[in-house]
């Protein structure tokens, strides 16, 4: 075997650093996404909260759909749809796409929940001090609905960093797509499954903590 | 826009892939009743487990929360080779599924559970009913209460979950419409329908549910 060429090599140190690489991307298009959907989300959510019945039946239902249908049917779909009508959109952008869509509709359930959480009293005694409209939300709702849904909202942040996972179908090089392209060449999937699972837990794990202990002691 | 939609392929499957969806279903059920079973089982060990199976329970629970579902799908399919054992694609979605939804499963029951006071336990035995009496009667009912909507939520996300099988070779509904369209390069079309498909389960899924809750808990 020695001096035949392999098509199996062993794990080599250069392999982390391309593991590494695909982590950064995978944090990079979480990143995008969640700024993004966050953004789109806190709208979404206002509005939900804001009107009776229009931004419900329109707003509402379509970020429902993204809420009940699969993450990876809805990137595949989006990723043909977009030669469909003349986008030209590689993995990256189709998939920081629909991740931001549905973060939105995840968050602006969260946000929705936040305004709802001030409560209808406060907000009249806000209005009836003299503030308009956008002072009451700005100075009233904002902090005391943030304090409420942090926690919610860093457990969106997270599943969207885990869920971003699945933009591997597209062909973007993340983290998990990587290290199945290391599988495939050196032949070891405990390690380095091992090694893509450690990465992204050191990341979930102290977030979901600090997000639990604040919720502690905020509500205590 | 010079592309041609053309769905008439996808209808003539749609038989089969509602044969998939069943799957789909199947592998859903069967995994979230495992996921409850074994749930409950983490939770308990957490809460009142000596120390060593405390801990893996804990372990259990932290890697399930804290990692993609699709690299615990993959060190089910990939990683386990390396120890020789090679499991179906059937089994490697029910093992990943099973493996996750007992994960979260457990910290909602084990919420649960803390939300029911002590005081209630040590009244109901000096109501004079046993441990299991206590249990069936008093705390189950109540946990059950509180568990019911996260429950519900889990069953939805093992559904959407199981669509992650058509990357580990599994032919549930994500996979057959997969194996269809790579066959007739309708794949907008097909994962269009399939969309439909599961959005429709899903709904379904939070009918039964709400119907369910409103004869379970009327009073």
């Amino acid at each position: 075997m020695s001096n035949s060429a392999s098509f199996f090599t062993d794990f080599q140190a250069t392999d982390l650093l391309f593991l590494g690489e695909a982590a950064g991307r995978t944090l990079g298009i979480s990143l995008v996404s969640i700024s993004i959907g966050t953004a789109l989300g806190i709208f979404f959510g206002w509005s939900l909260q804001a009107s009776k019945w229009f931004a419900q039946a329109t707003i509402g239902t379509v970020l429902d759909a993204f809420r009940s249908v699969p993450l990876i049917i809805q990137l595949i779909l989006f990723y043909n749809f977009f030669p469909i009508i003349g986008w030209k959109m590689g993995p990256f952008a189709a998939g920081a796409f629909v991740l931001s869509i549905y973060t939105a509709a995840l968050v602006a359930n969260v946000v929705r929940g936040g305004i709802e959480a001030v409560g209808e009293p406060m907000r009249r005694a806000a209005r009836s001090l003299g503030m308009s409209y956008w002072q009451d939300l700005r100075y009233v709702v904002w902090p005391i609905g943030l304090r409420a849904v942090f926690p919610s909202w860093v457990g969106v942040a997270l599943s969207v960093i885990k869920d971003s996972a699945l933009v591997s179908v597209l062909g973007y090089m993340e983290l998990l797509r990587a290290s199945q392209i290391l599988i495939t060449r050196t032949q070891e999937p405990f390690i380095i499954l091992a090694c893509a699972g450690a990465f992204y837990f050191a990341l979930s794990y102290p977030l979901s903590k600090y997000s639990q202990k604040l919720e502690e002691s905020w509500t205590s | 826009m010079d592309y041609n939609f053309h769905w008439r392929p996808v209808f003539r499957k749609i038989p089969e892939l509602l044969e998939a969806g069943l799957l789909t279903l199947e592998v859903a059920v069967i995994s979230m009743i495992l996921g409850i079973t074994i749930g409950l089982g983490l939770a308990l060990l957490r809460m009142k487990g000596p120390t060593p199976l405390r801990q893996i329970a804990t372990t259990w629970v932290e890697i399930a929360r804290n990692t993609p579902a699709l690299f615990q799908l993959f060190f089910f399919g990939f990683g386990l080779g390396a120890f020789g054992l090679h499991l179906s694609p059937y089994l490697i979605v029910l093992a990943g599924l099973t493996f996750n939804n007992a994960g979260y499963l457990a910290e909602n029951f084990r919420g649960g559970f803390l939300a029911v006071p002590d005081t209630q336990i040590r009244a109901a035995r000096s109501l004079g009913m046993t441990a299991a009496q206590t249990y069936i009667r008093i705390i189950i009912p109540q946990v059950l209460r509180i568990v019911y909507h996260p429950m519900t939520n889990q069953m939805v996300w093992a559904v959407l979950m199981s669509s992650l099988g058509m990357l580990v070779g599994f032919r549930e509904l994500s996979g057959e419409t997969q194996f269809f369209a790579s066959k007739t390069y309708r794949i907008f079309e097909y994962f269009a329908v399939t969309a439909i498909i599961y959005y429709v389960i899903v709904k379904i899924i939070l009918l039964a549910s709400n119907f369910a809750a409103r004869r379970l808990f009327r009073y």
